[in-house]
């Protein structure tokens, strides 16, 4: 039966260079397919030429895995892409549908696609019609802020990364009085400067406020009030007095069960009919309640998450040093609870980004929503995959950061050993 | 001699299951006693009665002069008063040794941050983990861990101490480091109320001994005639089980 011999450091002199030849040989095989359509087993049986990269990348794979072979990049592969039969099919799968899947989104991203002109016409590729992004660039941005005004907007959005660059080279101390500052007067500033309407600045109602600048101030608010507003609310969950909790709870339960689509229609078009004649409320303010209201009840529960992990003896040790309700929490349970909940905080806060396109409901275009309107533009029909690709890529890249960030804050305030 | 803590008639219930029964207790300043009985005897729950970390139902318990109510202000000022000990440490991991020590002094007794460190580094000293002061209690051991938590205490200027079950939850050979500082403790003439087990120690310091069983306080006597010769046959059946 011995007839191959299973392979061991004994005959690692002959089934290494034989098994690295034959995998190469199957990847190879799927490069060229994929880049050239050329197949190189061409002349086999049509069934036997599709299936023989992965029959011959299994024996390949079967030759090399030599346990303890002496080399531990060998190793290392063995044990993390080939350790059975089943993972090595599992991992060359894996690796032919990467291969087979670069060119064409090489084609549609760069290589067919149209970079430069004014109008749909210009697009004559097969690719993607990135002339469409271009052209709306201004528009994605500020909506239909008026561009004579748009400065406005930069100086705001400038002036907090400054501040927040400085405030992560300062001393401790100061960068206190920074996040103070961030927290409590820079929000209030840049939405003056925005909006405007003093200090000799052209008044800009929030209807024409768009674009991703308009994603950013939604959840930049957003976030700043549903976080306090959020930690209370479990704190009152958690209340031993009942008015305060059974308050809560039915808050936290209230808003959890209701779609955001709903709040932010009813935010719109049913709460000005229960105001008293005459007075107004900004739309975009009432959208801004609502999102950070709907927000906070799932904030919440994820806060709640955190206190209740905690051991009973922290609350025990703080009461038994003489601290009261608010010292406990605040510098005792909160900072534990809150950094164990941090990815939970995360996912939250990603959640309230990606969910701001809904504020198309009540009229208001943010990113996603401009992407809409210019997709319907006459004149730039058929453009909704460009639009949607580029607004995908953008949130992308603000969720992946808010991510990495919430993963450092993480790694920093890990005391345990 | 005026005394510091006063029990009278103390019940307590956990829903119908009474867990103090008619406990009266007196303590005079500087002195040790030390409560034993089976677990389950509610030795913890009385002294976790004195800071009110448990409520009472019936009786009164007065401390330093003034009556465990359900006034929180009360409350506050009278656990600042009572230092306690517990069998798991309950040091705030999320804080160095230094800043557990002196977080309570800044925020409760509101001494300046450079006093409150101060009288930190004093306590640790004197608990001998002044060298541990910048860690973090994850890094420490057992030992350390509970001797750093009754310097925590300690901060505070107490006028009494509770000690609930220190050693328990101690391998071995760290037991007796956390009983060298509480028997250092005690000839600095601290008022102190400890459960425990340990009897060696309980020998050395204790002015009287309370033996509980079932909620009731079985037997309180001098430290030598208690184990000399117990009165009740209750306490003569413990004490040959454990010695």
């Amino acid at each position: 039966m011995n007839l191959i011999a299973k392979p061991s450091k004994k005959n690692i002199k002959t089934y290494l260079p034989i098994g690295v030849v034959l995998v190469s040989f199957s990847l190879l095989d799927v490069f060229i397919n994929a880049f050239i359509s050329y197949n190189i087993l061409g002349f086999l049986p049509s069934q036997v030429s599709y299936f023989s990269p992965l029959i011959l990348g299994f024996i390949g794979l079967y030759l090399i895995r030599i346990d303890f072979s002496g080399f531990s990049s060998l190793d290392n592969l063995n044990k993390n892409i080939n350790s059975s039969n089943f993972n090595a099919v599992l991992s060359l799968i894996t690796l032919f549908i990467l291969i087979k899947s670069i060119p064409p989104l090489l084609n549609w991203f760069v290589l067919e696609a149209n970079f430069l002109g004014n109008s749909k016409e210009d697009c004559t590729g097969d690719g993607a019609c990135w002339v469409f992004i271009r052209v709306w660039f201004n528009r994605f941005m500020y909506g239909l802020y008026p561009d004579a005004e748009q400065w406005r907007i930069n100086t705001a959005f400038i002036m907090l990364f400054i501040i927040v660059g400085i405030s992560f080279f300062t001393s401790e101390k100061l960068k206190k009085y920074f996040i103070l500052f961030l927290v409590f007067v820079f929000p209030f500033l840049g939405i003056k400067l925005i909006s405007g309407g003093s200090f000799g600045l052209e008044y800009v109602e929030s209807a024409a406020w768009g674009g991703l600048s308009l994603t950013f101030i939604i959840s930049a608010f957003a976030i700043l009030f549903c976080f306090p507003i959020g930690v209370f609310l479990a704190l009152g969950r958690r209340s031993s007095l009942p008015a305060i909790k059974y308050i809560s709870i039915g808050f936290i339960e209230l808003w959890r069960g209701v779609p955001l689509i709903t709040v932010l229609f009813m935010s719109a078009v049913m709460f000005p009919m229960f105001l008293p004649d005459g007075t107004f409320i900004d739309k975009l303010i009432r959208v801004l309640i609502a999102i950070t209201l709907f927000e906070a009840a799932y904030m919440a529960e994820v806060v709640r998450g955190g206190l209740q992990a905690l051991p009973k003896g922290q609350y025990e040790a703080a009461k038994s040093l003489g601290m009261g309700y608010w010292k406990m929490n605040a510098l005792i349970i909160l900072p534990q609870a809150l950094k164990l909940v941090i990815p939970g905080i995360a996912n939250t806060l990603l959640a309230l980004v990606k969910d701001t396109p809904l504020i198309f409901v009540v009229g208001l275009m943010e990113l996603a929503g401009m992407i809409g309107l210019a997709k319907t533009n006459p004149k730039w029909l058929g453009m909704a995959m460009e639009g949607y690709v580029f607004a995908g890529l953008v949130f992308w890249v603000i969720c992946y950061a808010m991510s990495r960030y919430s993963q450092n804050l993480e790694k920093k305030l890990r005391t345990e050993r | 001699m005026s005394k510091i803590i006063e029990l009278k008639r103390v019940n307590k219930w956990f829903d119908k299951f009474q867990v103090l029964k008619d406990i009266d207790l007196e303590v005079s300043p500087q002195e040790k006693i030390v409560i034993c009985g089976p677990s389950g005897s509610g030795k913890s729950t009385l002294i976790r009665c004195i800071n009110r970390l448990e409520e009472h139902q019936e009786g009164n318990i007065i401390v330093d002069g003034t009556e465990l109510s359900e006034s929180t202000k009360n409350i506050e000022r009278i656990r600042a008063e009572v230092g306690m000990v517990f069998q798991q440490f309950n040091l705030f991991p999320h804080l160095s040794i230094l800043d557990n020590c002196s977080l309570a002094p800044i925020w409760v007794k509101k001494l300046p941050k450079k006093t409150a460190e101060e009288v930190a580094m004093n306590n640790l000293k004197r608990v001998q983990i002044e060298d541990q002061a910048l860690k973090f209690p994850g890094q420490l051991s057992g030992g350390q861990q509970q001797r750093a938590a009754i310097a925590r205490a300690l901060c505070m200027e107490p006028k009494i101490m509770l000690f609930d079950e220190p050693t328990s939850a101690l391998d071995p050979e760290m037991i007796k480091e956390v009983l060298d500082v509480m028997v250092d403790l005690a000839r600095g003439g601290m008022t102190m109320i400890v459960v425990t087990h340990e009897m060696g120690f309980a020998k050395e310091v204790a002015d009287y001994m309370i033996f509980m069983d079932e909620g009731k306080i079985v037997e309180r006597a001098k430290t030598k005639d208690f184990f000399e010769k117990p009165k009740s046959e209750r306490t003569k059946l413990f004490l040959s089980q454990i010695l």
